[in-house]
């Protein structure tokens, strides 16, 4: 019941009220669209610079995450378990001391100061951890020493160790975390907020804009457009959790 | 080059069609595209010319911490003859293994040839080896018949080559069917016989196996121990085998090397092994063993409970060993041996007694006879000279 009051009923309220003609009225008013069109036209540029942004840091991540947790995974030990909780730390330190510590260092630099890379590289800061755990979750269950020694003994050099065997049996957890770097990225705002320029402002950065600037029903509708965007990632979230328990208990 | 004093080695079709069968292409398919396509020209999986003999040359192993996990070892494996390196865990056996894989590297000094071969600083992906993991090590996002082929696919042999080869190892190893099974869907039995087909399919010049039975429960071990031994026996195929069960040390190997604490106690044919053990460690260790000790009087061991007539090789000797099986129950006071039945169990195939002999040493013999013994019961004990076993200190 709780849940439903604090979470469901707002949701709820914030839905009608992007889609209603005045929210004040209320839902008498009539229902439209002339909201969330408004929306579009005004923060189209937010909504393709957050799924770009998400994009590049999903990218990023893997590209990044995927060895780290592999060496973490091969190496444990006291330096590894230090680097990792240095790697979670953005999470715990809050998105503003992280984003005044980047500008602190790189805001003379104004070109890159000035382009969504500097957003970027706070998603990638931000994100990275959980792409790591989640990696690093799945390749601690499996017994990568040794199956790596296998496909070595077979003839397999490390990249292809790498590719053929690590990364597709890690396939779960790298799927998980990917899944969990783009709804972070795009939902992200400590960070962003700090670091965006007008230039570029994420969904969530034109939403608190929206809200602050413009009619309550624009703030409103724009709110549904980041659900259209977010609910599909969480249910395959959702999805893919579920479906990979099995295959962890079936394996030996 | 067959090992000596084991015919069984030449190569013979056992279990009828089972190697033989899928010795050369069909008869049916056109020859010239056979030849075509295969770079390698499938022989008989029996003809197994690529054995290489294997040579370890001072070969020693120090850990970081400075545990010294062999001693410096001189080895010749020859090729298809098959080695068991036999002993506790923590014995240095698995550590000789990875030695021979590429796993590990031997300190300076020592190197690894296989025939001629220097492969010391090679790493094992450029050994070509075959290997046998305890966990098998299958991989999971594979299916058996991919498993199987992953050895030809990094080796870039042709996909329809690679099918041909998967299912003739599956045949051979009674797995038709099930290639296109997940490793998850196998029972232990066949996940290690998928292991052992995915190991032979790169035709490896040295076979290594740790383990491999470890992992199954005991009547399983028995069945494919049977099919390994039958498997080496007509592949030719020159094998080391890692193992802490002696009875599979014996079945398996043409020699058997006993370790212990890093070092190579003995080496030899199971028999050697067994009647002739070279130390205290393996006459221990290998079967069980009586010991009872004494004082020597001229060519004799005397000791509280009778006297025992030593061979002459035993100059200095003040003890000797022997078999259960080799001493026989006979009425009190008329062997060598007088003693109080302190234990009898009945097994089966044999009747196991313990018997104090005065002077608190114990011994145990073993009996097919049909009699029940009560304990406290006087008895006698009559050992054949030719089975005693003296270690000369």
């Amino acid at each position: 019941m709780l849940v439903c009051a604090f979470l469901v009923v707002p949701v709820v309220l914030s839905v009608l009220a992007g889609l209603s003609q005045n929210f004040f009225v209320g839902v008498k008013s009539g229902l439209t669209l002339r909201w969330v069109a408004q929306v579009w036209s005004l923060y189209s540029g937010t909504i393709f610079l957050s799924l770009a942004l998400a994009l590049e840091c999903l990218a990023a991540t893997l590209v990044l995450g995927v060895p780290i947790a592999y060496v973490l995974a091969r190496r444990p030990g006291r330096m590894a378990r230090l680097f990792e909780e240095l790697l979670v730390l953005p999470v715990a330190v809050p998105g503003l001391a992280t984003a005044l510590a980047l500008i602190l260092l790189y805001g003379e630099w104004r070109g890159f100061r000035a382009s969504s890379l500097f957003i970027l590289v706070g998603h990638v800061v931000f994100t990275l951890p959980f792409m790591v755990r989640s990696v690093l979750a799945v390749m601690a269950a499996m017994d990568l020493v040794t199956l790596e020694e296998a496909a070595a003994s077979l003839g397999a050099g490390f990249f292809k160790r790498f590719f053929g065997v690590i990364v597709p049996n890690a396939r779960y957890g790298i799927l998980a975390g990917a899944l969990m770097v783009v709804t972070l990225s795009v939902g992200e705002f400590n960070i962003t907020w700090m670091l965006h320029t007008p230039l570029t402002k994420t969904i969530p950065v034109g939403l608190a804009d929206a809200y602050a600037s413009l009619r309550l029903e624009i703030g409103s509708a724009y709110t549904i457009v980041f659900f259209v965007m977010i609910v599909p990632l969480l249910v395959v979230m959702q999805w893919l959790s579920r479906e990979r328990a099995p295959v962890l208990a079936g394996r030996k | 080059m067959s090992a000596k004093g084991r015919p069984e080695r030449e190569f013979r079709p056992l279990g009828g069609s089972e190697v033989r069968e899928p010795a050369g292409p069909p008869q049916g398919q056109t020859p010239e595209c056979e030849a075509r396509t295969s770079s390698v020209k499938p022989r008989a999986w029996g003809d197994h010319n690529d054995a290489a003999s294997v040579r370890l040359a001072h070969c020693a192993k120090t850990f970081p911490d400075g545990t010294r996990a062999l001693l410096p070892l001189d080895l010749e494996i020859q090729a298809g003859e098959t080695v068991v390196f036999l002993g506790p865990s923590g014995c240095g056996k698995t550590t000789l293994l990875r030695i021979i894989a590429g796993l590990a590297q031997p300190d300076a000094g020592g190197r690894v040839f296989f025939g001629d071969d220097d492969v010391t600083a090679r790493p094992i992906e450029r050994r070509n080896v075959g290997m046998v993991f305890q966990s098998y090590a299958l991989f999971p996002n594979m299916t058996v018949a991919e498993n199987i082929a992953y050895g030809l696919r990094v080796r870039g042999i042709r996909a329809d080559e690679r099918r041909q080869q998967s299912a003739r190892l599956l045949d051979m190893m009674r797995l038709a069917g099930l290639g296109d099974r997940r490793v998850d869907q196998l029972s232990g039995g066949q996940r290690q016989r998928v292991a052992l087909a995915r190991a032979l399919a790169v035709r490896p010049r040295v076979l290594l196996l740790d383990e491999p039975l470890t992992a199954l429960d005991a009547k399983l071990r028995e069945s494919l121990r049977v099919g390994i031994d039958r498997l080496l026996r007509s592949l030719g195929i020159t094998a080391v085998y890692v193992t802490h069960d002696q009875a599979e040390a014996m079945a398996l190997g043409d020699r058997v090397a006993v370790m212990s604490h890093g070092r190579v106690e003995q080496i030899g044919a199971p028999q050697d092994i067994y009647y002739r053990p070279a130390s205290a460690f393996v006459a221990d260790f290998i079967g069980t063993m009586n010991r009872v000790s004494g004082e020597r009087d001229g060519p004799s061991l005397r000791f509280p409970g009778g006297t025992l007539r030593l061979p002459d090789h035993a100059v200095a000797a003040d003890h000797a060993m022997f078999r259960p099986q080799d001493a026989r129950i006979v009425e009190p006071g008329a062997g060598a041996l007088t003693g109080r039945v302190a234990a009898a169990f009945f097994l089966g195939s044999m009747t196991r007694v313990v018997v104090d002999l005065p002077g608190e040493q114990t011994i145990v013999v073993d009996t097919v006879e049909r009699r029940s013994f009560v304990n406290g019961d006087a008895i006698g004990v009559d050992i054949d000279p030719d089975a005693l076993v003296i270690l000369e200190s």
